[in-house]
């Protein structure tokens, strides 16, 4: 049987759609989900992942390509079909029903005894704190507790693929930490798969197996968070996810490259790259008169900037000939290793942290 | 400044002329429709009122002394004893308004759903073409239906070889005519509030309810229908009341035997003038619809809908 071992696995294939006026919302999309998989889409606003989301979930025709969930064509499966539900970015809820009767609904479209559906209604109320506003109707509710309930009405049903389009988004920090712990036990536990949208980037990195970088309709980058976030293979990706420093390079001699900072040594000889870049977390910062000069890569230059972030403190720093770089050191230390604007500092660019990007 | 509001004289004056202003404000807003609703309805039915109250006189009018009998007559007893007649006629008339609110929704469902599904740009137009014949006048409207349902029309002769009415007869006069024209008559009145609902329809809930294993006719009640139910409850209003007292339709499509409240009134201060009686019959029907609307809308409260109709 195809559809047993696939069960909750999505594959795209060549997926495009153009809206009128040429607007091409998502542009030849290949892309396999692995069942049981949580895959997290990131991209700028408007570049298509509501859009993808909905072709999913069967909302929105595309206008090539195939889609297949669980083994099965899409192609003419109408969305109360599909074993797919949506948390949608705008909740949705139906204001003529309440808490209860929203997250009861799938249940009761299919049928499923009142004894039973009140018993899992109950159960995910509570799991999502949302259990004293029961009785309430939406237009009741805080837009924080109305996406609880969104979030609640998709995943009472158990399904095997879920859509969460910024499920997130309008929860306070603590409420958010706890309900993403939630969630990717739930995820876990029940085997289902969750295609999530979030514009939080730290979101993405704590939750995701896998992560998607979109920019206007295309992937530029798939694959496990640590290698999107490490090596990154486009600028755009570089500068989306997490903060970075990127230089224009032109190869010099040996294991070096000219950078506008002068001269760095880097492990392996440039070919076709033309950009590179390293996180300000992977940039060694010290005191002016404490520079290891025996190493490569040190510059030197004045703190312009700290941004105290308090698990860490950020610093722009100036180089003698005016460029800056970011660079970010982690508040463990005693007052000693921390910096304030003005201060001559030494930064180290370890050769084994630079990424090299085509282009 | 603070030398002025620290007088208590000063500060008693300011304070009044800030009352009297916004009493003249008030009046300003409100005043010209409470003149008009004094003239227009308070008025006539304060001299209707005690019209009621009059003996009849020699040629219909109200006349001393005072008496109670025209409300006596109302509820069925005159000179010959008690008849059902009056109680028949108001039933009549009731069912009447409400099949034309039922037929009126039925047929305003696919009317407003067939303009909704059309191009933005296109709904006017459509909208217009329904409300379009209601800009005529409706007794030219009601008589074009006693010629299409008249004894020698060609549906009566379609009908009467069906065998749905013996021969000769035409499908006119009667209750089933009078339906017809009710419902033509009124059938604008429910395509407007229902269309206003449907258009402004959040069809990201039809994709909710979709996304959540519902289609069909399921998907319609669950949500489609509690969208447009303010729409709806307008419309009921809208087509109910009037069609309850009309007059035109059963006068030209009714004939002597379906008789209905508005045509009964009207015969009072036209045919067999006795305007005591005519006014407590239209005393009653006011009360009576007063009546029947307080009990819609406790029961649209209870449906928990009613917000944004307008009633
Ligand atoms: N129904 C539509 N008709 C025309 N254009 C549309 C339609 N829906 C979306 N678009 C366009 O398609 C593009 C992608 O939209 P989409 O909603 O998928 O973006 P998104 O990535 O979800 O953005 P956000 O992060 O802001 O939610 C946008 O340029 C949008 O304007
Ligand atoms: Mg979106």
């Amino acid at each position: 049987m195809p559809g047993t071992t696939d069960r909750g696995g999505i594959t795209l294939e060549g997926i495009s759609r153009v809206f009128g006026g040429g607007i091409v919302a998502v542009d030849q999309i290949d892309l396999a989900i692995r069942p049981g998989e949580f895959f997290t889409l990131l991209g700028p606003s408007g570049c298509g992942k509501t859009t993808l989301l909905r072709m999913i979930a069967g909302f929105e025709t595309p206008d090539s390509g195939r889609i297949v969930i669980s083994g099965r064509e899409m192609q003419t499966v109408p969305p109360h079909r599909r074993a797919v539900n949506t948390v949608f970015q705008s909740y949705a809820l139906f204001p003529h029903l309440n808490v209860a009767e929203n997250i009861g609904f799938g249940l009761r479209m299919r049928g499923i005894a009142r004894a039973e559906r009140k018993f899992r209604t109950d159960q995910i109320m509570a799991l999502l704190q949302i259990d004293d506003f029961a009785t309430r109707n939406p237009a009741q509710l805080s837009g924080g507790q109305r996406q609880r309930v969104a979030l609640a009405r998709a995943l009472v049903n158990e399904p095997e693929v879920v859509l969460l389009d910024e499920p997130l988004s309008a929860l306070d920090a603590k409420l958010r930490a706890e309900l993403q712990v939630e969630l990717m036990r739930m995820q876990k536990r029940l085997g289902m798969t969750f295609i999530f949208v979030t514009h939080d980037q730290q979101e993405a990195l704590v939750m995701s197996d896998r992560i998607a970088v979109m920019e206007r309709g295309r992937l530029l980058q798939v694959g496990p968070v640590l290698d999107v976030y490490e090596q990154p293979r486009s600028v755009f990706v570089a500068e989306f996810l997490g903060l970075s420093n990127i230089w224009p390079i032109t190869p010099a001699p040996g294991n070096t490259a000219d950078t506008p900072l002068g001269r760095l040594t880097i492990v392996t000889p440039i070919g076709n790259e033309r950009t590179a870049m390293i996180r300000p977390e992977k940039i060694w910062i010290y005191n002016d008169t404490a520079a290891p000069l025996d190493r490569p890569n040190i510059f030197r230059g004045t703190v312009r900037e700290a941004i105290y972030m308090g698990a860490s403190t950020q610093y722009r720093v100036e180089l003698h000939d005016g460029s800056i770089v970011l660079a970010l050191d982690t508040n463990n230390q005693a007052a000693e290793r921390s910096w304030q604007p003005g201060e001559a500092v030494a930064l180290e660019i370890k050769p084994e942290n630079i990424i090299l990007i085509d282009g | 400044m603070s030398a002025l509001t620290g007088s208590p004289f000063l500060q008693g004056t300011a304070e009044r002329a800030e009352r009297a202003a916004r009493a003249l404000r008030l009046w300003i807003t409100a005043g010209p429709g409470l003149v008009w609703i004094v003239i227009f309805l308070i008025l006539p039915s304060a001299i209707l009122l005690a019209i009621g109250f009059f003996s009849i006189g020699n040629y219909g009018n109200p006349h001393l002394p005072l008496t109670l009998e025209p409300f006596r007559e109302v509820a069925g007893y005159s000179i010959l004893g008690w008849s059902p007649d009056n109680i028949e006629t108001i039933l009549r008339s009731l069912l009447q308004a409400i099949s034309a609110a039922i037929l009126t929704i039925l047929l305003a469902y696919p009317v407003v759903f067939f303009i909704v599904a059309q191009p933005v740009a296109l709904r006017p137009l459509l909208l217009l073409f329904v409300i379009l014949p209601s800009w005529t006048n409706q007794v030219v409207r009601t008589y074009a239906w006693m010629e299409l349902l008249g004894p020698g029309s060609a549906l009566s002769h379609l009908a009467q070889t069906l065998g749905f009415i013996p021969p000769h007869l035409g499908l006119m006069p009667g209750v089933f005519a009078m339906q017809i024209g009710l419902t033509y008559n009124y059938l604008p009145y429910m395509v407007v509030p229902l269309y206003a609902a449907a258009e402004k329809l959040d069809w990201t809930l039809v994709e909710a309810g979709r996304d959540l294993y519902a289609s069909g006719t399921k998907l319609f009640w669950s949500a489609v229908f509690p969208q447009t139910i303010p729409g709806l409850l307008s419309g009921i209003i809208l087509v109910a009341i009037p069609a309850f007292g009309d007059y035109v339709v059963p006068t030209l499509l009714g004939g002597g035997k379906s008789m209905m409240i508005g045509s009964l009134i009207a015969s009072q201060f036209l045919d067999t003038p006795n305007w005591p009686y005519g006014a407590a019959l239209t005393i009653f029907m006011l009360v009576f619809t007063c009546g029947g609307l307080i009990v819609f809308r406790v029961m649209s409260k209870r449906l928990g809908t009613s917000e944004g109709s307008m009633i």
